[in-house]
């Protein structure tokens, strides 16, 4: 536990609480919320942990505009009404809006290409913070980078809003392929590797040895039914994130859980689903049973037909 | 291969949080650890660890899985520990806010009661066990308001119990599966083999 990267030391007071917050979340869901009502219905159905944004990534993506942190009287009012961690998102570079975050208490910031970035070269300096990071990956220098700069947990991109895990299981794969390549690769030739990869030397000797990251490997992006988050379990995630998936209905339109019992109880179906198949995920005949009982999906948008330009994932590097 | 087979098995609740911790933290301390995450898994075990995790995602699972009832036989029964969120479901009472619990621990429980992320931390404390001071990982921790008589206080932290015993029961409202001083894991099993006479 005596790793290094440059001056930072992987055992660190702060970098272990980091770290062990993410641990505790382990399999299980972290689900997007928009108000105090939906932050409920997420906690009631079994969540870990609720991000409190504006508007969910289907949203955004439908409506556009530039995206940036959620209000702050939001975030308090989503604090105040749970008693499981609260999330929220920052946008890439933007560590004013981290600062923010961390001063109203929020326990865990996602430095997100959900939201709209604020710098086209650096990332947040995530060392400086007491709050720990999630940061999104599409491959395992991607991960690296993020974790040299501190953050406490590795998520994938996937494309967000979609509700096409696709993306998801791209980067879960490539991440899982390329930390497999490590392990047999000679000591000599990790140097080489860490040239490939774009990544500190330190992180990739300790990947190769470990054959993991040194920080929980979660999956979001595009995550809509306890059969994605399933998948993505089997394919090495140890836990989910879901952002339109539970509280979307069409492209643009959240399910009325506050006016319409019927809605409510659609987007209650879902979140329960998710959160039992995320912890039974090797468990076909549960998965079977659970999946049942969901009463409807978001609609969705098929990522191959989302042009170039319009992708979230390419934001960041 | 024989010595494998007199290993005591203990089950980790995994419905979700750092169970794989506290398995191989049982692994290293002459323990077999098992995962459990359905009742019937729970067949055959000797002892059972409620993992840190966050407590109210177990409650929920636990009751709309028809879990609760069987695992708080087993419970009742058997050596149990809970640390953080496992400390919280064996309480007595539970409180900020008020959740059901298993009743066990004859102990009031109160949930993030130090505070939010930031306001986790790593101490170092006396403990009863021998070895000298234990090395305490508290990440938005409950704190333990009270205790009955028959709870014996093993750590402390600014004088409320974080490391407590009653009889075959075990709670820490820290993390010592996210240490690598195995001396609470060994004390768990020392006591899971002194009362089941393995």
């Amino acid at each position: 536990m005596s790793e290094t990267i440059g001056n930072k030391n992987l055992a660190s007071t702060s970098l272990r609480l980091k770290v062990g917050l993410a641990e505790m979340l382990k399999g299980g869901v972290i689900m997007d919320v928009m108000n105090v009502e939906q932050a409920r219905i997420a906690e009631e159905a079994g969540a870990t942990s609720v991000m409190a944004l504006e508007r969910v990534p289907a949203m955004i993506r439908a409506e556009g505009g530039v995206a940036r942190m959620a209000k702050p009287s939001l975030i308090k009012q989503i604090i105040q009404a749970v008693s499981i961690p609260v999330m929220a998102k920052a946008r890439i570079g933007h560590f004013a809006e981290a600062q923010i975050l961390q001063e109203l208490g929020v326990d865990f910031i996602d430095e997100s290409e959900v939201l709209t970035p604020a710098d086209e070269a650096h990332h947040i300096d995530k060392h400086a913070f007491t709050t720990p990071f999630v940061c999104g990956a599409r491959n395992l220098g991607e991960a690296l980078r993020r974790i040299a700069e501190g953050a406490a947990m590795i998520r994938t991109k996937g494309e967000a809003g979609t509700g096409d895990v696709v993306h998801a299981v791209r980067h879960m794969r490539q991440i899982v392929k390329e930390m497999k390549a490590l392990t047999v690769l000679s000591e000599q030739e990790l140097y080489a590797a860490a040239k490939d990869h774009q990544a500190p030397y330190e992180l990739i000797r300790m990947v190769a040895q470990a054959g993991k990251l040194p920080v929980p490997n979660f999956s979001a992006g595009g995550i809509a039914t306890p059969a994605d988050a399933a998948l993505m379990m089997q394919l090495g995630a140890e836990a989910i994130f879901v952002g339109s998936g539970i509280f979307m209905k069409e492209r643009a339109t959240p399910l009325d859980v506050k006016n319409n019992p019927k809605e409510r109880e659609e987007a209650v179906s879902r979140a329960k689903a998710i959160v039992i198949a995320t912890t039974h995920f090797n468990d076909p005949k549960i998965l079977a049973e659970v999946s049942e009982q969901v009463t409807g999906t978001m609609k969705g948008l098929a990522a191959a037909a989302i042009e170039e330009s319009q992708l979230l994932q390419t934001r960041g590097w | 291969m024989t010595e494998q087979r007199t290993l005591p098995r203990i089950g980790v609740l995994a419905i979700q949080g750092d169970y794989a911790a506290h398995a191989d933290a049982l692994a290293e301390s002459g323990a077999t650890p098992v995962e459990v995450r359905k009742p019937e898994e729970l067949e055959g075990l000797d002892g059972l660890i409620l993992p840190g995790g966050e407590s109210t995602t177990m409650l929920k699972f636990l009751e709309k899985r028809h879990f609760f009832d069987a695992l708080l036989q087993f419970c009742a029964q058997h050596p149990v520990f809970g640390t953080c969120a496992g400390a919280i479901l064996l309480a007595r009472e539970v409180r900020n806010p008020s959740q059901r619990s298993l009743g066990l621990l004859d102990a009031v429980v109160e949930r993030n009661a130090y505070g939010r992320q930031i306001d986790s931390s790593i101490l170092t404390a006396e403990t009863s066990l021998p070895g000298g001071p234990l090395e305490m990982v508290f990440i938005r921790a409950p704190r333990i308001a009270a205790t009955g008589n028959t709870v014996e206080v093993l750590a402390r932290r600014d004088g409320d119990p974080v490391f407590v015993r009653q009889g075959k029961i075990m709670a820490a409202t820290f993390h010592p599966e996210l240490s690598t001083d195995r001396r609470v894991h060994r004390a768990f099993v020392d006591t899971l083999l002194a009362t089941t006479g393995k």
